[in-house]
């Protein structure tokens, strides 16, 4: 079973807490609002998978642990 | 601390005109009281730390700041009940319905699309006799011709639309009713429209949003409706208007114009410094706090109106080295342009992409772009939202 590494690129990110809305107990904000991942590498979860392709700063990547692809958005 | 009990007059200025000197006023008080015009008493917040910090503390509520007998005339009324006058959780359960269609990836898709709009209108422009105004030519109508087709709305109901628009968003001096008026018959539209798309669907945007009311409960009809005029409006007098100035402070720095025609590939740049650069906006939308808030030093009682001087933020000179020099070279590109925290510019990424393809037009197709008309003869209308040019007279060409 594939496993994907979240990131969030916190020098990105525009605090518009789109993802924690998307994907709860995914990610969190920190106390400057700026979001990180709950855990950083998980089952494939398709509610992340639209956090990422909704970020409006596209600030998170998602990535293939095993290949180090990045995971289709779409 | 002593509390600061006389507010300062402060009165905001057109593009062209000397702005306040908001530097002295804010060095001590980084965060004040102030009367505008009219009397109204609110809290500014300068700086760039601070504009940001309350960008994205929601205890600055943007729900409180429209409620009825709150909201200022002109856009302010038109904002309660739709994204941009809603806090979380109501604004986040709408404005994720939207967010997928404006992200960096969908837009880019756009881009060529855009590209041939621009090439279009300036094909257009460059048929037609000159001098000519830019504003009807081709500011207005890119970004217009864009969220239609993104929506799904007839691109030839578009003077109707500018109308509305305009009553709406480029005038607060009218009065009420009028402003009324134009919102009923602009929701009337969309209604009639949406009757139509729900028969008919089609792969664009308001047909997804309706199905997302039809097939999920996810909206009401009225917000649905709402949305629609929200992104239509939004979708264009600020891009439009964020040409026109630009052009405006690139007509006053023929050296950096110089070196965009050079090397188009400066052109992302610059526009993130046109977009620092350039006063797009009038009066920012209030918000208010929910409680005691601490900021920049002071504490703003709970239920007092705030402002932010995104202007202050753009020119800190703690972010940006020499402020006031205006650099298409720059790293400008985390400017509070656009805002911060959950009001971010929704089509932020959209208006990048349209004021690129703009500029790449403009400069590469149009040499010798100048205004036809000194500075000072051209007339803004006299809204306080959006610094909004009624006409924009260019030549090009050799003089």
């Amino acid at each position: 079973m594939t496993r994907w590494k979240i990131t969030v690129d916190k020098n990105v990110c525009i605090c518009s807490a789109m993802c924690v809305a998307l994907a709860p107990g995914r990610f969190v904000l920190d106390e400057q609002q700026r979001s990180g991942p709950v855990e950083a590498e998980i089952d494939p979860d398709e509610e992340v998978r639209d956090a990422a392709a909704s970020c409006p700063s596209e600030a998170i990547s998602l990535v293939d642990a095993d290949t180090g692809q990045l995971v289709d958005l779409d | 601390m002593t509390v600061d009990s006389s507010p300062v007059k402060f009165t905001p200025a057109l593009p062209g005109q000397p702005a306040p000197d908001i530097r002295t006023i804010s060095r001590d008080r980084p965060v004040f009281r102030a009367e505008l015009p009219g009397g109204r008493i609110v809290w500014l917040v300068t700086g760039y730390e601070n504009v940001r910090q309350m960008m994205i503390d929601q205890r600055f509520s943007r729900a409180l700041a429209v409620a009825p007998g709150q909201a200022q005339p002109g856009v302010e009324m038109f904002a309660g009940g739709s994204i941009n006058g809603m806090d979380p959780p109501g604004h986040t359960r709408l404005r994720k319905l939207v967010a997928s269609a404006f992200t960096a990836r969908r837009v880019e898709a756009l881009r060529p699309r855009v590209t041939s709009i621009v090439n279009q209108l300036i094909d257009a422009m460059l048929g037609r006799p000159q001098p000519a105004d830019l504003v009807a030519g081709f500011s207005l109508p890119l970004p217009a011709q864009v969220i239609c087709e993104m929506l799904g709305v007839p691109a030839g109901d578009l003077t109707q639309f500018h109308a509305w628009s305009d009553t709406i968003v480029g005038d607060w001096q009218r009065d009420s009713d009028e402003i009324m008026t134009a919102l009923a018959e602009m929701y009337g539209y969309f209604g009639g429209l949406i009757e139509i798309k729900r028969a008919r669907p089609a792969d664009d945007l308001m047909s997804a949003l309706i199905a997302a009311r039809d097939d999920t409960d996810r909206l009401s009809e009225q917000e649905l409706t709402v949305m629609c005029c929200t992104l239509l409006i939004g979708g264009h007098e600020t891009t439009a208007n964020q040409i026109n100035l630009s052009l405006l402070l690139l007509f006053d720095h023929p050296g950096e114009v110089a070196k965009l025609r050079a090397d188009p590939g400066l052109i992302p740049g610059a526009i993130e410094e046109l977009l620092r650069c350039s006063r797009l906006g009038g009066l920012p939308p209030a918000r208010v706090t929910t409680e005691d808030v601490r900021i920049g030093g002071v504490v703003i009682p709970a239920g007092e109106q705030v402002m932010p001087l995104i202007g202050t933020a753009n020119r800190d000179p703690s972010v940006f080295s020499d402020p006031d020099r205006f650099d298409v070279t720059r790293d400008a590109a985390n400017h509070l342009t656009f805002g911060a925290g959950v009001h971010h510019c929704l089509g932020a990424q959209l208006a990048r992409v349209e004021l690129q393809e703009a500029f790449l037009g403009l400069i590469g197709r149009l040499p010798g772009l100048r205004l036809a008309v000194p500075a000072g003869e051209l007339e803004f209308k006299p809204g306080m939202a959006i610094h909004s040019l009624r006409e924009l007279p260019v030549l090009w060409g050799e003089p």
